[in-house]
């Protein structure tokens, strides 16, 4: 049996790492576009286009991160296609990021007076052409702080994804604790790194928020 | 040739889904009332300042709202034994749901207190309310009135969250599912009613926590 040095735990868990970080950025860019897409379905003066954004978001808010990935990873096998670890676990956590980042950026661009939809509806813009020169513009301003807030939700989401056999942080941790029967420093570097991850977002956000506050 | 859906495999085993379900509100229902009431004491210790004690509570806050829960959860089931403590697997469970709940409910509760007017305690002393009833009535349910949507949000997102339990072999409802599913290969269709069953847990306790809300926070604050 092989030795494992600290360092090599170590090192092992910091390509383990970078797995969490591709895995947090691909689903935070590709949830952030779909959630746009949500977003703007949701305020949609539509009753069908607001009522399936709404279900949309209620059943990604109401289930577990863990159940979806179940459903992604063996629903999209079921339709012939072959899909990796990475793949599903990539797609599930993009559309749970969008479900929720459209819910957010719902409250912000709520929070914008209605006068200034009924203004700029009297200069002759088009609904979308209001919401992207008049609405978006104010509302990111006040988006940006609770946004990056849920980004620690989701670095934190993708050590579920551990589960379906994708081999990001936790799993590593999983399989360097069985390897050198050292579980408490093993999962302590794990938590350790997330907490490498994410404090930094926390403190921004936080930081991003008073900002936005002693401005306002 | 497409794929058959067949739920009659699941279905048959609906005793094992609602077993694990009611084990999983359990989990939750022990969790949620322990979690909080660590939030309340963090809060307090937080908002009076009260040392050392606050500067523990802010670690301990930013440590878990920093790590995953099935981190935790890990931590806590094969990390204790090796420091001699013997713990099961239900008890890890509570133990991490109560740890990560409490961190959260500290800053939720906190916000509440700290958002009750300074005049609000001085008209309590006028009104020769002793400290006990001032700091129930005055501080405590309103603040818990004030935060109670934001707190009943996260005592779902940890019920929700328990789902990763299954993998410490405590046998809630996703335990129940891998079950089942390693038994009729129907994988999809089990997880989908399962899905569905912790989507009806998140309504029936969302609709329980506000009537609690209605009932007795917000009522007696008034």
């Amino acid at each position: 049996m092989s030795d494992f040095t600290f360092w090599d735990v170590v090192r092992n868990l910091l390509t383990g790492l970078q797995w969490t970080l591709a895995l947090s950025l691909v689903a935070f860019i590709g949830g952030g576009l779909i959630g746009l897409l949500v977003m703007v379905m949701r305020i949609s003066k539509k009753s069908l286009p607001r009522n399936i954004a709404r279900t949309y978001i209620e059943l990604f808010q109401g289930t577990p991160l863990l159940m979806q990935l179940f459903l992604v990873f063996f629903g999209v096998a079921l339709a012939g296609v072959d899909i990796s670890p990475w793949m599903a676990a990539a797609l599930a956590l993009t559309l749970f990021t969008s479900a929720y980042l459209a819910e957010i950026w719902r409250g912000c661009v709520d929070s914008i007076p209605n006068g200034q939809w009924e203004a700029s509806s009297s200069l002759a813009l088009n609904p979308l052409e209001q919401l992207r020169y008049v609405i978006l513009p104010q509302a990111l301003r006040i988006a940006v702080a609770p946004t990056v807030g849920f980004s620690v939700q989701v670095v934190k989401g993708t050590a579920v994804t551990s589960i379906i056999g994708f081999t990001e942080l936790t799993k590593t941790g999983g399989m360097l604790a069985n390897a050198t029967f050292e579980p408490f420093m093993v999962y302590g570097l794990v938590a350790l790194g997330y907490f490498l991850l994410c404090y930094p977002l926390s403190l921004s956000a936080r930081y991003l928020e008073r900002r936005l506050h002693a401005s306002a | 040739m497409a794929y058959q859906f067949d739920f009659l495999p699941v279905v048959q085993n609906t005793d094992l889904l609602l077993r694990g379900a009611l084990f999983t509100l359990e989990l939750t229902a022990i969790g949620a009332v322990l979690g909080v009431s660590l939030g309340i004491v963090g809060a307090l210790v937080r908002a009076w300042n009260i040392r050392p004690f606050s500067t523990i509570f802010g670690v301990y806050v930013e440590l878990i709202r920093n790590t995953p829960f099935l981190v935790q959860l890990f931590f806590i089931f094969f990390g204790l034994p090796s420091l001699g403590v013997q713990i099961s697997e239900w008890q890890a469970a509570v133990l991490a749901m109560v740890i990560n709940l409490g961190a959260y409910s500290t800053e939720i509760i906190r916000a509440g207190i700290q958002a009750i007017p300074r005049g609000q305690l001085e008209a309590a002393a006028a009104l020769a309310m002793n400290r006990f009833e001032a700091f129930r009535h005055v501080v405590l349910l309103p603040a818990l009135g004030k935060v109670w949507p934001a707190l009943s949000s996260q005592i779902i997102i940890v019920m929700l969250g328990s789902a990763v339990c299954s993998q410490i072999a405590a046998e809630e409802l996703s335990f129940a599912a891998n079950f089942i599913q390693s038994r009729n290969f129907r994988a999809f269709e089990t997880y989908a009613l399962t899905t569905l069953l912790y989507l009806c847990m998140a309504l029936l306790i969302r609709q329980l926590l506000n009537w609690i809300g209605r009932r007795y926070i917000a009522r007696s604050s008034q």
